[in-house]
């Protein structure tokens, strides 16, 4: 299918467990080839749940998701890794006890072929975690540490990377420096899909922003058309 | 006063079987740290697979030694290990599979599993007096002493003598090639790192593609391997009786908690801790003493803080001690 983005999640509608109360409604998050989008909302809008929809962590009653045209909707997260899709959690996204090193190369574990030159690219992107590969990652500030866990992620040179709140508990300074190195990875050809409760600063970079309110899509547009609206500027970016 | 004596005592019968014997502790610990570790959840059948593994020994030592093969000097016995090994292998990767493996799919919580492994140790515990009987078993052969009290006697011209076994030295030697053996394959090969990971985060271990049932699979292999080669020393340097072997269950677990549940280099700390602390506290100390201090201070009684009989009260006892004030262990390991 041309035309269609790379990897979408369609009018979702599903929730946690078997029997779980649906959290999403009908709800759509799409990314293009190396584009960033961005899904944002008021806490308890089904940000995570959406990614983790698109992701496979949980069972969807409605709709499909697909990946470069292929339907995925009834693989394992693991089989999705397989095909292309990294993810870094929100928490406990590391290996604590293992140094930087070993958590990259715990990331490229399916990896058969020779996966230096990817832990290479990733020392290049964060040159911090080059300084700290036998550093404990458990022992590095919060900044380093989500950068490790971007690392780890990008060792599958996954085709998307879906990243849940990246900077959740890092300054404001840090929080910047993340949002340029994630453009960066953005730069090299992999999509983005980014649940982010900093709105303002997330629209900023994002090609597509989702706002969602209570499992369903409310606003979809570009990160500009979005910061401009007045309505999501009224509900969620204070004004 | 006599100095010199006071430390050739203490050597002999305080730091020697110590060391022997908390190498044979944290060969213990070790195990029971990578199945909490790893499988998450004390598994208190440990002594008895100890027991189990060392039973394969035994019957293959005499079978050696009715075939007349030995190995001169050293004990037969470390011909037999490959053979525990390999047995008790099939045995808890059997268990694992027909019991545990049935809890983990249902998400069972690890008290449950305790509870599980608790059957599991009658079981073990029956199929070994079954087999072998509940009776005291001596297989150890070969030169008895490296050093014995009466060559050190002569040689040195002191009246103390130090002994030095064969199987303490054997035990010592072993632990440390099994523990090297150990570290170097959890820090340096790829099944070994992607078990570590497991360990500290099952979810992203997962998620990174790392095989949970292989991972279980190795943990149970290595536990096998540390079990019997840690019975077979205890066994020589003391003597195998199916029952002492479940007993040890309380210091090995003593000592894997004392280190750090889930932190190697904890639970060898642990072994030595407790191995320490026994042996020094049921030691009638009255003789070091004698020689050490002046002789209007020495002491009249045996100055033994505890009867042997209550050895297993100081693993207890430091148990207590370290869960009160470092609920997570002398080394960082996992609350318990």
């Amino acid at each position: 299918m041309s035309g269609e983005p790379f990897l979408i999640g369609d009018s979702m509608t599903g929730g946690y467990g078997k029997s779980g109360p649906d959290i999403l409604h009908d709800c759509t998050i799409a990314v293009e080839r190396g584009e960033i989008a961005v899904i944002v909302g008021p806490n308890g809008a089904g940000k995570s749940t959406a990614m983790k929809a698109v992701f496979g962590m949980l069972n969807l009653r409605q709709g499909a998701v697909r990946l470069d045209g292929q339907d995925i909707t009834e693989l394992s997260p693991q089989a999705r890794v397989r095909k292309g899709m990294g993810f870094v959690p929100q928490t406990s996204n590391i290996f604590t006890s293992m140094t930087v090193e070993e958590n990259l190369e715990m990331g490229a574990f399916i990896r058969e072929d020779d996966y230096r030159k990817t832990m290479e690219q990733v020392f290049e992107l964060f040159p911090i975690l080059r300084e700290k590969r036998a550093q404990a990652a458990g022992e590095l500030s919060g900044g380093q540490r989500q950068q490790v866990a971007v690392g780890r992620a990008l060792m599958t040179q996954p085709k998307v990377l879906m990243l849940d709140e990246p900077t959740a508990g890092v300054s404001p300074i840090v929080m910047d420096e993340l949002f340029d190195r994630i453009i960066e990875v953005a730069r090299t050809g992999i999509c983005i899909l980014m649940v982010e409760q900093n709105a303002r600063q997330a629209l900023e970079i994002a090609d597509k922003g989702y706002v969602l309110v209570q499992g369903a899509n409310a606003h979809t547009g570009t990160g500009k058309d979005l910061l401009a609206d007045p309505d999501v500027r009224r509900s969620f970016l204070g004004g | 006063m006599d100095l010199l004596n006071a430390i050739v005592a203490l050597a002999n019968f305080v730091l020697i079987p110590a060391v022997a014997y908390g190498s044979q502790l944290a060969l213990g610990a070790l195990g029971v740290t990578l199945i909490y570790g790893i499988l998450r959840f004390s598994n208190f059948a440990h002594g008895d697979t100890m027991a189990f593994g060392t039973m394969v020994v035994v019957l293959v030592t005499w079978w050696l030694q009715s075939l007349g093969i030995s190995l001169g000097p050293l004990p037969t016995a470390l011909l037999a290990i490959p053979f525990g090994i390999a047995a008790t292998a099939v045995l808890v990767l059997a268990t694992d599979r027909a019991v545990y493996r049935f809890y983990r799919k249902q998400k069972a919580k690890p008290v449950i599993l305790v509870i599980v492994s608790i059957g599991v140790m009658f079981i073990y515990n029956g199929l070994t007096r079954v087999i072998l009987g509940p009776d005291d078993q001596r297989f150890a052969d070969g030169e008895r002493f490296i050093i014995s009290a009466r060559e050190f006697k002569a040689m040195t011209g002191l009246s103390e003598g130090l002994a030095i076994r064969t199987t303490q030295g054997i035990t010592v030697v072993t632990a440390i090639i099994v523990v090297a053996l150990l570290f170097w394959f959890l820090n340096r090969t790829r099944t070994g790192k992607s078990m570590r990971a497991y360990s500290d985060n099952e979810d992203l271990a997962l998620l990174s593609g790392i095989n949970p049932e292989k991972v279980e699979r190795v943990t149970w292999l290595i536990v096998a391997a540390l079990i019997t080669v840690a019975g077979v020393l205890y066994g020589l340097d003391k003597s195998y009786k199916p029952f002492t072997y479940f007993q040890l269950l309380l210091p090995i677990f003593a000592a894997a908690i004392v280190g750090g549940l889930g932190n190697p280099l904890g639970a060898i700390l642990g072994g030595f801790v407790i191995a320490f602390s026994e042996v020094g506290i049921t030691y009638a100390w009255k003789k070091v003493l004698g020689y050490a201090l002046p002789d209007s201070l020495a002491p009249d009684s045996l100055v033994q803080l505890l009867s042997t009989d209550y050895k297993f009260a100081v693993s207890f006892v430091i148990l207590v001690i370290v869960l009160l004030f470092k609920p997570t262990g002398l080394m960082k390991g996992k609350a318990v």
